[in-house]
This record gives structure tokens, sequence and C-alpha cells, in this order.
């Protein structure tokens, strides 16, 4: 499991516990309490996988299987300013190729991780449905359409101060 | 959408005319309308019968029969059965199921209640993309508001009908899409799918009957109550009734959605509506049905669109998303590009899809960087018809199309890769080379200024140079240049 190792608080221990309890403790429910758990955390470290699957009774395994599965579910921190490029098929033909290659050269590091100030991170994203405006990135939750290579400096230099 | 008599909006028909957030509007629109003359005047196998007689097929990619879908989970017995919307778009470039959620959401419920009464269900969910938080709040705000009217919940217009959605959220899986898959989601599961039979419509979420259908599918149900199957079944072609939305991007003027009836041709789609190809570049291929799907070419322009021709052609219909390329796309990258997305999404589960996709990469890999050979061209072949036999699901059934159609279309470009270690296109980039034309080269520095790496060498005025162990084929230079004093070899 992830080589990060974390103490949940107390209240951020009595938190989850809410949250797996507002859905009735159900197993069924691991996925809707996964997305709560990563909104509250931002990410999913083992130690919250481990509290859920102890209050959903099912293994840890299973919790771990279902993170790992899907995508939208992370184990390593995201940056303050989560960095997504668009890599479905109509970005890749306006080339977010090169847009992707551009952030990983100014920022130094690979897709999935976080500059070591965890400023920001780096992670592809499997179309948002926005094919007009390819390439399309998201920062945060903020959208840009038809980025250039030319223009990712633009773009963080706007959260230069923040 | 722009206004043109080869389109005819029925999924799209209130999209960006009625607020989405407000009930009257839709109702106004002849909304709910359906559902109450079904609940009141039909009985549920008359209702599916309609459904039958229009000949709608799943638009979801793969092309059911929808009414003889409802047929069967009317038929099984059980005291519990669910309704499943399933809209997890994961399609990349398709992306008709955001619009229709986003602008006629109670389209969707209305439909899917109608649903629920022919097969006998109480309940339905919606699964939806955790990426599409609009969609989200505005099927949300839609579903509040049909309860609060009464046209969800219980003894729906007085006629002893009870029928509630909820919505469960996937977590960016392409996988569920299929719908074996897709339940195994909605239970928390890991999203691998199972072998069919038994069906959703015998054995499904929790292991009771239940009928999985897509957005747009559902966004059809209304209209076909509303004006009739015969209408319905009178638009398209003989085996594909009604219109199909298309998401157009890529390389192509007019981006966006469209909706034409079945049978246009691509030409219609890609040169009438979309406008036709980017600054005035060549045709090359249109890419249909996504991962799933294959590269279609100049000769496939005439073929009238539907599941059946689109399937001939050795492509298929997917979810409607059709990207356009033109001549400086490589066809063995774009081939790699949908093995890479395959190889990521595969769920591991059977071992053709997980080891065999990668296999695949791995010789599209070699071969785009000027290592392989023609053995790797038959092994590639092979490779692919065999995880298209012995895959368990639709995910690696179809996963080698993009390679194989993209080989049948574009065998001189594969050859040229491997006998000539040289890429058509000008897009491996272990196979180009930029070079500075010097009869051609002023000296306007602007190469050198946006080189990224900095390894564009000149005075102002002389002519420039490109240190090609440090160019790492970014083409800045390519595009920045006015003067066409840049070459790709």
């Amino acid at each position: 499991m992830s080589a990060i190792k974390i103490k949940l608080r107390e209240n951020d221990l009595q938190q989850l516990k809410e949250v797996c309890s507002s859905f009735n403790n159900e197993a069924g429910e691991l996925i809707n309490v996964l997305h709560k758990a990563q909104s509250i955390f931002g990410y999913l470290p083992a130690e919250v996988q481990e509290v859920i699957a102890k209050e959903l009774n099912v293994s840890v395994a299973k919790v771990y299987g279902v993170v790992t599965f899907y995508s939208f579910f992370t184990m390593v921190p995201r940056g303050r300013h989560p960095i997504s490029i668009c890599t479905g098929t109509a970005c890749y033909v306006r080339g977010a190729e090169k847009v992707l290659d551009e952030f990983k050269r100014i920022l130094k590091v690979p897709v999935g991780e976080a500059t070591p100030d965890g400023k920001f991170s780096i992670t592809g994203l499997r179309c948002v449905g926005a094919c007009g405006l390819a390439p399309v990135v998201l920062v945060g939750d903020k959208t840009y359409g038809r980025v250039a290579p030319d223009g990712v400096k633009e773009i963080l230099k706007e959260y230069e101060d923040k | 959408m722009s206004e043109n008599i080869k389109q005819i909006r029925v999924a799209l028909r209130n999209c960006g005319f009625i607020n989405p957030e407000s009930i009257d509007e839709y109702i106004a629109a002849d909304g709910y309308e359906a559902l109450g003359r079904v609940l009141t005047e039909k009985t549920p196998e008359e209702a599916t019968k309609e459904i039958i007689d229009s000949g709608l097929r799943g638009r979801g990619g793969g092309g059911f029969p929808t009414g003889v879908k409802w047929d069967i989970a009317r038929k099984v017995e059980s005291d519990q059965k669910y309704v499943v919307c399933n809209a997890d778009e994961g399609d990349p470039g398709a992306f008709m199921d955001r619009s229709i959620l986003e602008g006629d959401p109670h389209s969707v419920i209305e439909a899917m209640a109608i649903n629920g009464y022919c097969i006998g269900a109480d309940k339905g969910l919606v699964y939806i993309r955790a990426e599409y938080p609009l969609a989200i709040e505005r099927l949300k705000t839609a579903l509040d508001q049909a309860r609060e009217y009464g046209l969800l919940g219980e003894d729906i217009f007085g006629t002893g009908f009870n029928f509630d959605i909820e919505i469960r959220y996937g977590a960016g899986a392409f996988v569920c899409g299929e719908e074996t898959a897709l339940i195994n989601s909605m239970e928390g599961h890991r999203g691998e799918p199972t072998f069919k039979p038994p069906f959703p419509a015998q054995s499904g979420y929790l292991g009771k009957p239940t009928n999985v259908n897509n957005v747009e599918t559902f966004a059809n149900i209304p209209v076909i109550f509303n004006k009739g199957a015969e209408w319905f079944a009178s638009i398209g072609t003989e085996k594909s009734t009604g219109t199909k939305v298309f998401a157009l991007a890529g390389k192509i003027n007019n981006v966006g959605l469209i909706e034409v009836p079945m049978g246009t041709t691509l030409r219609e789609v890609i040169f009438e509506i979309g406008g036709g190809i980017k600054d005035g570049k060549k045709f090359k291929s249109v890419q249909t049905g996504g991962p799933s799907g294959g590269c279609l070419t100049e000769k496939h322009l005439d073929t009238p669109i539907d599941f059946d021709n689109l399937l001939e052609s050795g492509s298929m219909m997917g979810s409607g998303g059709m990207i356009v390329m033109d001549e400086d796309d490589c066809m063995v990258s774009v081939a790699r590009f949908y093995l890479d997305f395959t190889v990521e999404e595969s769920c591991g589960k059977c071992t053709p899809c997980r080891v065999g996709n990668k296999r695949l990469y791995e010789l599209l890999d070699i071969i785009s960087k000027g290592n392989g050979s023609n053995n790797d061209l038959d092994k590639l072949r092979n490779l692919g018809e065999v995880i298209i036999d012995t895959s368990l699901c639709g995910l690696g059934q179809t996963s080698p199309n993009p390679v194989l159609s993209t080989m049948d279309n574009f065998w001189d470009e594969y050859l040229a890769h491997v006998e000539d270690q040289r890429c058509p296109a000008g897009q491996c980039k272990d196979l180009i080379r930029y070079e500075v034309i010097e009869e051609n080269c002023v000296g306007c520095t602007a190469c050198a200024r946006n080189c990224p790496v900095n390894c564009i060498s000149g005075e102002r005025k002389e002519i420039h140079h490109i240190d090609q162990s440090l160019c790492i084929k970014c083409g800045a230079c390519f595009e920045k240049c006015r003067f066409n004093a840049i070459s790709v070899s």
C-alpha cells in the first residue's frame, strides 16, 4: 500500500465514521462512501481505507481493490492546484500530448505526482465531454480550452501567488 | 447546432429550447404526456409492443432492439425489478449523454418511469460519471421537481403505479459502460463484467431482473409514444430506425453535436454539416465507435450510416463519437493511442484482454519507433483476431478494432513504418527530424525564441541551425516559422 503513513486526527476519524453511518454502514454504498471521503481528505490513504473497511464490515483488501480499480480515486495527495490534461481522442488529435509534455517539462514532475512544494500535480484525464474546446486542461475546477503548448506558461502564471 | 435540413431533432428535441431546471417548461413541451397516456391507456404489454414496433435500437453502442430487451425483462417473474439508466459516458470524444442530461433531464426521468411500468419495476437508478457535475446537479433538481409534482413517487396519476429514481456515481472506469460491470459497480464492487447469460434482464442489480438502457435511448422513448411507433419507424433506414446523435470532433470546422436520420452518409455529416476539414487540409479518416470502433476512409464516405453498415465496414456505431482526422495524423499512432487507452481501462479479469492488449500495444510501440518487422505485422493481426474471439466482454471483443481497421485501410502506412522506417504523416517522434531549409531561412529568430529546449542557434538575419541531439521534436519551430523554412522528414 501507499508509502505515505498518516495518523488520522480524532475529529477526522469522527467525520469519517459519520460519513459511513450516513450511508447506513452498508457495504453496497462503498463507492459513495469513498467519493465523500476523498472530497474530505483530498485522497484516500491506507489509514482512511482501514477505517472505512471496519465501519462497513468488509475486508481492507476489498476496499483497496475498489480504490485502485477506479481512476477517480487516488492514494497519493494531489497538489493544491491539481492540473488535469484531457487525453481523450478529440484532444489527442488536437495536440494534447504536446501540452502534457510541456506541463511535465516545466513542472518537472511525472504524471500522477505533485510538485515537491505541493502546489501542482499533473494527471491525465479521459474526456470531460468538452471536445469542442480540444485540447482541454482543467486546473482545479477551472477549464481552459484550446490550449497550445506555448500557452502553458500563461496558465501556470495565474497561480503564481496562490 | 446549425440549422440544416439534414438534421432532425428527436433525442435532442428540447436541448437548448427549454430551461432544463424548469419542469413546467418540459410539461409545456408535451412532457410527461407520454407517461400519463401509457399509465392510463395502455397495458405494460401494449406499451412494450409500441417500442418493439418503433424498431428503436440501443444507442449506447450495441444496437440491441430496445423493445425486445424490455419484453424479456417484463416476462421474468420477480417480486422486485429495476430500471437502470447508463449515464457512464466513458467513450472519449462522445458527449451526447451529458448534453441530454444537462439540457433535458426530464425526458430521461419520464422514459425510465415508462420503462418501470412496462417491466414491472418500481425503482430506477441512474449510474452517472462523477466527471459530469453539472449533469448530476440538473438531474437532482429534475428528480426533486418530478417528486413534487407527483410524477415520481407513489400512486402516479392516480393509477396505483409507484416509481422512484436514485442516483449512483461512477468513479472513472470505462469498462463500467458494459452492463454487467455497471451493475457490479452499483453494488459497490470493482466494475468487472460477468459472463452472460444470465443476462441482467434475468439476474441483474442485487440479483433481480434489471433493464439497462443508455441515456440517448431513453430520451427517444417519450417521443415514440407521443408521435407513434409508425412515425418513428418512418425516419432512418429499415433496420436502423430513428435518428442518431453524433459528436463531431477532431480536425473538423464545425465541432459539436448533430442529430441526423439513420442512413445519412458520412460525407453529408463531415462535409455538409461539419463544414469540412479544418485549415483546408485533406480528409484522411474518421474514427467512429470510440476505442471499440475503427477508422473509416474516403471509400466509406458514401456509405449510409447505420448499425449494420458500420459493423460491415469494420467499425461500429458505438455511442456516436466521430473523430475526424486529416493528412497530418499517423494511423499507427492513432491505433497505439487507442490501445494505450484499452490497456489502461482493461479490468484485468480475463487473460486475452489483460495480456493480449498489452502485447498489441507493445508491438505498435515497436513499429512506431521504426523497429518493427513484417513478422510483427503478422503477429499484430493474429493476436488481434484471437483477442476478439476469446475475450469475456465487449471491451476486449472490440478493442483490436482500431488496429485491424487501420491495418485494412492504411496498410501502406504500416509498411512505411516497418520497411522504410518512415512515418508518412510526420508524427512518430522517433522517425522524424526537423531541419532548417537554408535557402528559405531569413533569420527572423522566431523558431529559436519558441524552442522550449533552446536547441536552435543562429544570429538575427542569419541562417539558423537545429541541434539534433537536444531536439525533443515538439514541432514548435515548424508551427512558428512563417517562411516555410523548417522541414519535417
